[in-house]
């Protein structure tokens, strides 16, 4: 920044962590905030969003769930399935983890911050979706372990507030951790992170399987309870966290002089072809064994894909994921995916949309269609559920954007850090 | 780990303010662009405000009391009759009605079970609306415990079946089946509660800490016979129409925003009477009693008849049964 005077104060050179730090919070901040006009138009187009989102869940809060469009019959709606997408986003960031610390792909290494970036926005975009489903969020404190009283080890949802969490704080920290060094110049001590890093490994496949658990655990929903949910969930994250952050790492090349060597992108792109070629296979899979053994079991899929009694509502849906999902499955494959260009860009965001579809709207909705009284009572969301859920968003893309702001400055040669002696310097 | 003193201190630079030390949060430099970031702070923080301003009618409606209180199992004696005493005066504020708040134990040796005879039941619907009234269940909706399926004579699978059927009954080429809570002895709700505010007791019926219940809706998805509720909106009953005898464990008026379900009428059958569905049911199709005492109705049709319980492949083990005459 220009006005920054050059007056040295040595009572704050001491490298003394508890003077240190918050400075380095205060630093950020004044990062975080730092742009041009452009940057200044998105980061208020975002907070506006969020405001808008923030006023509907506190409407919804005062005057009850009734403002939803969800009844006792389709009891999970927009909220739960956008929770499914983001927690398979949060996971599919592992996806750069482990080419960069398990095969050594120095370009990766460079880059793996942003996946762990993703996967900090993504977690808590999960979190809030499943805090403004609660019907009661005054009584949140409930699911805290030791003041609280929870059902642990028995509930799979139990599980999954633990598992998300844990994940939250082992992402927070890597990226504090190597920001925080970064920020005051030093190597980062491979002790303090590698091991968490190799944690998040697990734990990012563990979030996906824990959340499938919780949908395929339930003997009363036919169209949920199959063993191929948790294989399907963590393949289908496998191609939207990779493809979002192709997507993210796009646009930190046209905003920020953050410019990720081609490697790393196209090393994600191989992974999306093999991941959305085994989701693919076994949705088709899932899809035979459904239609051609028929019965109860066929019922959900049968509403969903073609329709059933005269009710409609998810087939448009479907239709448009499958569509999505087959011509940006085909882009991924085109050589010109591996280059820079339209199509690439073209081919992320299908997959991203079609499987948002797959594993939200298309499949949570119908576990609960037809009801286990075989009733059918059909749903789609309500203006207070879209607003909460484009707030959700609007705010996990303003905690993204800052993360990536202090990223790229810290990252890129703007950030006169000195002699910079990571592993993962980049330099 | 080295720290280079130079480069320690060109980053004070970048951070410092020329006029001497000052607390380390303090010292970013003012200029035009940090009063205008203030300036956006402020107002961000100002519309923040106002668009979350609706939660204030949290405290308006939860009580310090409420908010802070304990889970069913740890509160001591002396602290459910308080709470007890709060609910019943927040009934007499909210609904104008006094109201006794009971908790009557479960009756050591005893376990309910309840059988529905499918040849006399006629799809009336008497039981319903028993349900509705005993358990001051919402009036906006014709809402009870109870769904009737109409089905249709030939076939068991319910997606032959109708709850919503709107003519005289029965009809020639139907046949009626209550579902209510089958009060499971493996109860998938209560697995997928996270909180534990569902839970079965010795007696076997399963029910709900309405003031624990964080309205996650996952035992709603886990229950395979569409027996839990949950209530979208304030239950809204006219004073005249309240049921002052409640149970604080079954039909006291729930929460809004809280699951509920059946209780097998707790309240009423822990002191010796009959579930209320069944006091109303025309056609004696319903049979409730102890499924301990070998010489109760339920265990001779238990004996007797040809018996089924639904869905048994899922291992739920429900204390309800069907059976045919």
């Amino acid at each position: 920044m220009p006005s920054m005077t050059a007056q040295k104060q040595t009572s704050l050179a001491s490298p003394d962590a508890i003077r240190s730090y918050p400075r380095f919070l205060w630093w950020g901040l004044g990062e975080a905030t730092n742009g041009g006009l452009g940057f200044y138009v998105w980061m208020f187009v975002l907070t506006a969003i969020s405001l808008v989102g923030a006023n509907a869940w506190a409407h919804q809060v005062a005057e009850g769930m009734i403002v939803t469009n969800m009844t006792d019959h389709v009891s999970w709606g927009l909220y739960i399935a956008n929770f499914t997408f983001c927690v398979g986003l949060a996971a599919g960031g592992v996806m750069m983890v482990i080419p960069a610390y398990l095969y050594d792909d120095e370009e990766m290494h460079k880059v793996v911050i942003i996946g762990e970036a993703v996967a900090i926005a993504a977690i808590v975009m999960s979190t809030l979706s499943v805090v403004v489903d609660l019907g009661r969020p005054d009584r949140f404190w409930h699911l805290i372990p030791l003041i609280g009283r929870v059902n642990w080890p028995v509930s799979m949802l139990t599980w999954d507030v633990i598992v998300l969490n844990g994940y939250l704080l082992i992402n927070l920290h890597i990226v504090g951790y190597l920001l925080y060094m970064r920020y005051l110049g030093r190597k980062p001590n491979p002790k303090w992170y590698v091991p968490f890093v190799f944690l998040s490994i697990i734990w990012a496949i563990s979030i996906h399987t824990v959340t499938a658990f919780l949908y395929c655990g339930l003997g009363g929903r036919p169209f949920w309870n199959t063993a191929l949910l948790a294989p399907r969930f963590l393949a289908s994250a496998f191609v939207s966290g990779p493809a979002f952050i192709i997507l993210v790492m796009r646009i930190l090349r046209l905003t920020t002089g953050y410019a990720a060597p081609p490697g790393p992108a196209r090393t994600l792109i191989q992974i999306i072809r093999v991941a959305m070629t085994i989701n693919l296979v076994m949705l088709a899979s899932e899809i035979f064994t459904l239609f051609y053994t028929g019965g109860a079991h066929g019922a959900s899929a049968q509403y969903l894909y073609f329709g059933s009694h005269g009710h409609y509502g998810l087939v448009p849906w479907i239709w448009t994921a499958t569509a999505f999902n087959l011509v940006g499955t085909a882009l991924f494959f085109m050589p010109a995916a591996l280059e820079r260009g339209s199509i690439r860009i073209a081919a992320c965001l299908l997959c991203i949309a079609g499987i948002w579809i797959e594993k939200g709207m298309g499949l949570i909705i119908p576990g609960f269609i037809p009801s286990t009284l075989h009733e059918i009572v059909e749903y789609s969301p309500s203006l207070v559920e879209w607003k909460v859920t484009a707030g959700i968003w609007a705010f996990g893309f303003l905690l993204l954007t800052v993360l990536l702001k202090l990223i790229a400055t810290v990252f890129t040669g703007d950030y006169e850090a000195g002699p910079i002696r990571g592993p993962s310097s980049g330099q | 780990m080295t720290v280079d003193n130079a480069d320690d201190s060109s980053r004070d630079e970048r951070a410092g303010t020329s006029s001497g030390p000052t607390l380390p949060i303090l010292n970013q430099p003012s200029s035009r662009r940090t009063a205008l970031k203030a300036a956006g702070a402020a107002l961000g923080l100002a519309a923040f405000g106002k668009a979350v301003s609706p939660l204030w009618s949290i405290p308006e409606n939860v009580s310090v009391d409420e908010f802070l209180q304990q889970h069913y199992k740890e509160l001591t004696d002396d602290e459910k009759r308080r709470v007890f005493e709060r609910l019943e005066a927040e009934t007499q504020r909210q609904y104008g009605k006094d109201v006794t708040i009971s908790d009557p134990p479960p009756i050591p040796g005893v376990r309910f079970g309840y059988a529905i005879n499918l040849s006399k039941c006629n799809g009336n619907g008497a039981c319903m609306e028993a349900c509705n009234q005993e358990n001051n269940h919402h009036r906006g909706v014709d809402q009870s415990y109870i769904r009737v399926l109409e089905m249709t004579k030939g076939s068991m699978d319910m997606e032959h079946g109708t709850t919503s059927y709107d003519h005289s009954v029965p009809q020639e080429d139907k046949f009626y089946m209550p579902v209510q809570c089958q009060q499971c002895e493996n109860p998938p709700c209560v697995t997928a509660c996270p909180v534990e505010a569902t839970w079965r007791e010795d007696d076997g019926i399963v029910v709900v800490d309405y003031n624990w219940c964080i309205g996650c809706r996952y035992c709603e998805a886990a229950c395979p016979y569409h027996a839990r509720r949950f209530n979208w909106e304030p239950p809204e009953i006219p004073a005249d129409e309240v049921n002052p005898d409640q149970g604080y464990l079954s039909n006291r008026i729930r929460p809004q925003g809280t699951m509920e379900k059946c209780h097998f009428c707790l309240h009423r059958t822990r002191e010796g009477r009959l579930p209320a569905c069944l006091e109303a049911c025309p056609t004696g199709a319903r049979l409730f009693g102890d499924l301990n005492d070998p010489d109760s109705d339920i265990n001779w049709v238990l004996q007797n008849k040809r018996v089924f319980v639904l869905k048994e492949e899922l291992g739920t083990q429900p204390n309800f049964f069907y059976f045919f005459d």
